[in-house]
């Protein structure tokens, strides 16, 4: 028997290196920066991602506010979980937390909507009729899904019929997957649209499609699936250099495109979807159909003066600085998440990238100083494109790719670490941010 | 990512596991390095035979190591897509493997003391 002599470890060496880890934990622990002492009073409308999120960073910030956040909702949604739902990968319950979870001690949770804001006299009305002044306000209510505005639609439909609408909420994700998974099985036509106004992540409309494809080929076989992808314009994404991958991978996997092509109206009795096209209405039937309203601000925000006189016009959202996010107008005002009038960004992505800066600006305004911080637009997409793969796309405003891992990840390759990510990571990512710290 | 921290890659495993099975893994390995540490100190050396038959159980921990990413995660051998793919799944084979060769040393040194 051999002994391997050199080898050797000692009691004391072992505690050395057990007290050496210690002392290098708590070492590398950052030193909290002193809290600014102000009386200000903020009224945050939205206690959604981004709203929850801001929050608990300003209860670190500031000393002696007084943060009043206006939500209605009782439940949280961790909406880039919905795909998932809507393709049978995770329970309903996988989306659902409770609002107050969330939000910090010694702020007031008024369960209520904003049903007024006055940016003049500087006080919000709440549905339950209180009249709340600020001093600065954040606008964060989220949008509001159009339904009614595609005819014979409405969201009873949705899980029959061969209907789906993932975006409606849990119990609607789940139900597309009722109504999905039986066109998998079943076999048909298969057609998958999306709106032309802005809307929450864009590239949940192509997950869906990819998911489903996928989804179909691998249970029932090839050829009895055929895939239709409606696009509102002549792109299949905003970003360029992504819409032409995904015209690659379309054609790779037999989904057709039709450009230009925006829901309009559905006759569930017969499977006809009517589209509206350059060249006039068109109608194709279908097996399964998924519906993504058109989005807009919340009426609260379109009748109060804050959202933008000269572009999207049908949809109201905030008149904000790109950059800062503060309102153009009423500089006491700050919009953050899907509500902003900004270009791309609907996403927990956006979000995650906006909080500081509003936070930065907001902070340097209550001590009477400028802010320095930029959004320059970022956000993120783990696009999914297989069950097990996806291409992890980030971009900005400029429709530049911004890979966080370049040249580990890259952005335009279906890779299992992007699905891995996106599976398992995300959420537990988008919680810490929903805390504050990420 | 933004922030990458200690409490977020945390918070990161809790999700992907479940938080009393990933804190439950989390003792299960402390557990057995700590045996493995004291097995060596009380031993003074490492007995190649027990280490011979470690090496032996390492392609188990390995295989075991990457179905077990792989039934968590929805995810499938053919989904391994670019270099990035490859390399993590290494790493995870290579994880098991040394986790179970710890192991089966460990369990052999507990049990048969006096080789």
């Amino acid at each position: 028997m051999t002994e391997f002599n050199e080898i050797k470890a000692s009691r004391r060496a072992f505690l050395g290196l057990v007290a050496g880890g210690l002392a290098t934990t708590m070492a590398v622990r950052p030193a909290a920066a002193a809290k600014v002492q102000t009386k200000a009073r903020i009224v945050m409308i939205g206690a959604g991602a981004a709203g929850t999120a801001l929050v608990n960073r300003l209860v670190t910030r500031l000393d002696g506010a007084e943060i009043t956040i206006l939500d209605p909702s009782a439940e949280h949604l961790y909406q880039p979980g919905l795909s998932l739902v809507a393709a049978g990968l995770k329970p309903a319950s996988y989306t659902r937390s409770k609002t107050t979870d969330w939000l910090p001690q010694g702020i007031t949770l008024i369960a209520q909507a904003a049903a007024a804001i006055d940016p003049v006299s500087k006080t919000v009305a709440t549905s339950g009729g209180q009249t709340v002044p600020y001093d600065f306000l954040i606008v964060a209510p989220g949008l509001v899904l159009d339904h009614d505005a595609i005819e014979g639609f409405s969201l009873d439909l949705v899980g029959t019929n061969g209907i789906g609408a993932l975006y409606a909420g849990p119990e609607y994700a789940a139900k597309t997957w009722q109504a999905a998974s039986a066109f998998t099985q079943a076999g048909g036509v298969g057609i998958f649209t999306r709106p032309a106004t802005e809307m929450k992540c864009a590239g949940a409309p192509l997950k869906h499609t990819f998911l489903i494809e996928d989804i179909a080929t691998r249970s029932a076989g090839q050829g009895k699936h055929e895939m239709h992808y409606a696009a509102n314009n002549d792109a299949l994404f905003g970003v360029p250099i992504v819409s032409e991958k995904v015209r690659m991978l379309f054609e790779d996997r037999g989904i057709t495109p039709h450009y230009s092509h925006v829901l309009k109206a559905v006759e569930p009795g017969r499977k006809i979807a009517t589209f509206t096209t350059p060249k006039g209405d068109v109608e194709m039937g279908y097996d399964y159909l998924h519906v993504i309203p058109p989005q807009r601000a919340p009426e609260v925000i379109r009748q109060s003066g804050l959202s933008w006189a000269d572009k999207w016009t049908d949809q109201g959202w905030v008149e904000v600085d790109q950059k800062t996010l503060r309102h153009r107008r009423y500089p006491d005002i700050f919009a953050l998440g899907d509500v902003a009038g900004v270009p791309k960004g609907k996403t927990a992505a956006s979000v995650k990238w906006q909080v500081p800066v509003v936070e930065d600006h907001l902070v340097a305004a209550i001590e009477g100083r400028d802010g320095s911080k930029v959004y320059d637009g970022y956000t993120s997409c783990p696009l999914i494109t297989r069950v097990g793969r996806a291409m992890l796309i980030e971009f900005d405003y400029h429709n530049n790719l911004t890979p966080s891992f370049p040249g580990v990840i890259a952005p335009l390759e279906e890779l299992w670490i992007s699905w891995l990510m996106k599976e398992v990571a995300l959420k537990a990512t988008y919680n810490a941010m929903l805390r504050g710290k990420a | 990512m933004e922030q990458l921290t200690f409490e977020t890659l945390i918070a990161v495993f809790e999700e992907i596991f479940g938080r009393a099975l990933f804190w439950g893994m989390v003792v299960a390995a402390v557990v057995v390095t700590l045996a493995y540490l004291y097995v060596l100190i009380r031993d003074r050396a490492m007995s190649m035979r027990k280490f011979f038959l470690a090496q032996l159980s390492m392609p188990l921990g390995a295989v075991a190591a990457v179905v077990f990413v792989q039934v968590m995660t929805n995810s499938h051998l053919r989904d391994v897509g670019g270099p990035v793919d490859v390399i993590v799944l290494l790493g995870v084979a290579a994880m098991g493997a040394i986790g179970l060769a710890i192991l089966v040393y460990t369990a052999q040194s507990l049990v048969r003391r006096s080789q």
